[in-house]
């Protein structure tokens, strides 16, 4: 108890430099717990991805499309208990920095293969009765303050023109990784006014999206769709939803790479500072050590202190950090909700936050604990300033 | 009573050289984030600018942002053909290409991960309207033949680009006969090969763009009014160093946003920890600055010799931190842009610019640190300064 005591007195002998690192280490660990968050969302698609859903594209690349014909092919392979024709849309919502997904779908099928869209069922029937029906996550509906029954207006990209929908639906998420800014509407609807307009696009399809009746099933059902379409016009790529949304990910490797080196750089950043006030403590107390050792105290017990006061200061720091790293977290998800859809902070990002304060810790201790044990009594009694 | 010498503050630093190079390699990482990411953002717009020629025209179907996604029919194509403001090459021709632009998923060499890799249709004009584009190994792919020829960048890094190897799609195997060095330009993530062959492979009836050059540059607003009103067709026509620009503008932001809010963290972390050092340098020597006044040392004196010592450190740190990020200009970042979904390879780039900005950032570190500590040295009671042990 006494060397607790000991050690909480001597942290706090020199209270603007004790609190000034304290600040610094709580800047650090909020810093690196952000850079964590950022890495963990990139992947939340990921995560939130089912292991009975296979995704079958084009082979070339997702700029091509896949004929209408392969939908009923693709059903009669045993295994297959959903499939949906699915469309990027890539429509633009009053300017493209409002950018949210935006999909054609086959409400009928494509509802039972994402449970993790929760939707009050009247509206869901609403939605899949009318042709020109739209589903809008909860996040995106809020931020543009969209109601049931609104028309919304989306400009295409990919298919020219001006095309309206009415809301018919608001889903939210079952999950906290669940992504809700997505915009699905009928497929239908598109294809029936590509027939009018340029009919050499209608009848295509993006992807499609597929339920298999268990995960063990996924490998031979993705084989035996490629097999069947091996040398035809349109060759496909079946994968799971995982894998396909693991390959958006690496062709950002590079980002997250960096981000990941930058947080450490944070880490070392700090550990330069805390090294430093834990150093200039030491030598101010040269004298002190000496005299501890005088008396009889051994080598342990004076790294014991040092360590201690080191810890100490990097655990407050840390704590500090962490606890802040939740408001802010939710305050820079909303700033960035363009590019982050869903932010959340993970739990292994806390773990991650304590080992790195505690590290942090741990290092600045290390060249004063050293000299401290090994310095000669008379030296230390000498010593002045 | 003259100024205290400078020599002064950097024995002061010299003395206490374990707090001194602590304080230093804060600083200079921060220099160096804060250096590299300028770098980046330097290297993404250098690509993006040398990408787009000013006289040079795209013309792409209204909406659609990209070449990607755009359609451009052969009537349409024709029209813009016929333009008269166009300019006229050496051998007589209109300097003109219709080209198609899709994406194709190759694997990495190494990791055999995929990534999606623009395709390019071209025909001989292509090339005139980029003189950018230089043959680095092999030779020109021969009109109407399953040849390709591949971007330096793209050699390199994907599996089945290098000379000699063959690439698989739309059923038929392309042979790569050519390398070709794009300089700092986004064409060294691109494969290029004959366009009426790639849009018979893929099954594409239409062009995605076609691309001139203008005679003279200022007839621009003149052809776009004049195409985008034509109403046998709905396309636009932009600039190709405006287009490319607008293509990398959410890459653009991410990293402004990104480099902007590490700097500012890390910038508040090492300037805490010039604080400590410097209040630490006024705490130990008390009496030293009391001795100073004694003598007949002004307050500003005291002061200019505090902050100057502080401003020796972040310069020295800023220093360090852009010694090391020049070394950064030897990477070569590639990666998704995300408006396209395809690769875009660049590297990091210093300029005098970034240089001085850099020195002038540590500066001010050094200079926040600094002035508080400093301050209070000065304002520092000759008669308690002397007694403080």
């Amino acid at each position: 108890m006494f060397i607790l005591k000991l050690i909480f007195k001597n942290a706090f002998r020199h209270k603007l430099r004790t609190w000034l690192t304290i600040v610094g280490i709580t800047i650090a660990i909020l810093a690196y717990g952000l850079l964590r968050t950022v890495i963990s969302t990139w992947y939340a698609g990921v995560e939130s991805s089912s292991a009975t859903r296979l995704v079958t594209r084009n082979a070339i690349s997702l700029v091509f499309s896949l004929p209408l014909s392969y939908e009923e092919s693709i059903r009669h392979v045993p295994g297959v208990k959903f499939v949906t024709r699915d469309n990027w849309f890539g429509g633009i919502y009053i300017d493209e920095k409002h950018f949210f997904p935006s999909f054609a779908i086959d409400p009928k099928n494509y509802l039972p293969l994402v449970p993790e869209f929760v939707i009050p069922g009247d509206q869901q029937a609403a939605f899949i009765r009318d042709r020109n029906a739209a589903l809008a996550g909860r996040k995106i509906a809020e931020k543009y303050h969209w109601k049931i029954g609104d028309t919304i207006t989306l400009k295409g990209t990919i298919f020219p023109g001006n095309w309206e929908f009415v809301l018919r639906a608001i889903y939210h998420g079952r999950d906290k990784s669940t992504d809700e800014t997505f915009f699905l509407f009928h497929w239908d609807y598109l294809n029936e006014a590509l027939k009018k307009t340029a009919s050499r696009r209608a009848d295509q399809v993006g992807f499609y999206f597929i339920g298999v009746t268990s995960p063990n099933l996924a490998a031979e059902v993705s084989q035996a769709i490629d097999k069947m379409f091996k040398n035809s016009l349109s060759e496909t790529l079946t994968e799971t939803e995982k894998a396909f949304q693991l390959g958006f990910i690496s062709m950002s490797e590079a980002i997250i790479v960096a981000i990941r080196m930058v947080s450490f750089v944070v880490i070392i950043i700090i550990m330069a500072v805390m090294a430093n006030t834990m150093a200039m403590t030491a030598r101010e107390r040269f004298g002190e050590y000496a005299v501890f050792k005088a008396l009889g105290f051994g080598g342990v017990h004076l790294a014991g202190l040092i360590f201690g006061e080191s810890l100490v200061i990097a655990i407050l720091g840390g704590a500090a950090g962490i606890a802040l790293t939740f408001p802010v977290a939710r305050a820079f998800g909303r700033a960035m909700d363009n590019y982050f859809p869903v932010f959340n902070v993970a739990k292994t990002t806390i773990y991650m936050d304590m080992a790195a304060a505690l590290l942090i810790g741990l290092v600045a201790g290390i060249v004063p604990a050293w000299r401290a044990v090994h310095i000669r009594v008379a030296d230390g009694l000498r010593r002045i300033g | 009573m003259g100024k205290i010498p400078f020599s002064y503050s950097i024995r002061n630093l010299w003395t206490r050289r374990l707090t001194t190079v602590l304080t230093i390699s804060g600083m200079a990482l921060v220099v160096f984030v804060f250096a590299s990411i300028l770098m980046l953002a330097e290297g993404l717009r250098k690509t993006l600018v040398q990408t787009g020629s000013y006289d040079n025209i795209v013309v792409i179907r209204k909406g659609s942002n990209s070449e990607v996604q755009s359609g451009i029919d052969r009537l349409s194509a024709s029209i813009v053909e016929t333009q008269p403001e166009i300019a006229i090459g050496v051998n007589g021709d209109r300097l003109v290409a219709r080209e198609l632009v899709v994406l194709i998923n190759l694997p990495k060499r190494g990791s055999n991960k995929p990534s999606n890799v623009v395709i390019r249709g071209t025909t001989e004009t292509s090339l005139l309207l980029r003189p950018q584009i230089k043959l680095a190994a092999g030779r020109m792919p021969r009109p109407g033949s399953s040849e390709i020829m591949a971007g330096q960048s793209i050699a390199r890094r994907f599996r089945g680009g290098g000379l000699g190897e063959t690439l698989r799609f739309g059923l038929r195997d392309w042979a790569v006969v050519g390398i070709f060095d794009a300089g700092n330009t986004g064409f060294n993530s691109e494969i290029w090969g004959d366009v009426d062959q790639l849009m018979q492979a893929f099954r594409r009836p239409v062009y995605s763009s076609v691309i001139f050059k203008l005679g003279n540059a200022a007839d621009f607003d003149k052809v776009k009014l004049r195409l985008e009103n034509d109403p046998r067709m709905t396309i636009e026509a932009k600039r190709e160093s405006v287009y490319y620009e607008e293509q990398s503008k959410v890459m653009a932001k991410f990293l402004r946003v990104l480099g902007l809010s590490l700097t500012i963290i890390f910038s508040t972390g090492a300037t805490i920890g010039a604080m400590i050092t410097m209040y630490t340098a006024v705490a130990n020597r008390t009496n030293e600055i009391g001795t100073l006044r004694a003598l007949g040392f002004q307050r500003r004196n005291i002061l200019t010799a505090f902050l100057m010592e502080s401003l020796l450190l972040g310069i020295l740190g800023g220093c360090t931190g852009l010694f090391f990020a020049s070394f950064m200009q030897l990477i070569t970042i590639s990666t998704m842009n995300f408006q396209t979904f395809s690769e875009l390879a660049f590297s990091f780039s210093l300029t005098i610019n970034i240089i001085y900005q850099s020195l002038v950032f540590s500066l001010i570190m050094g200079f926040v640190g600094g002035v508080l500590p400093a301050v209070r040295a000065s304002r520092m009671n000759i008669v308690d300064a002397l007694r403080a042990s």
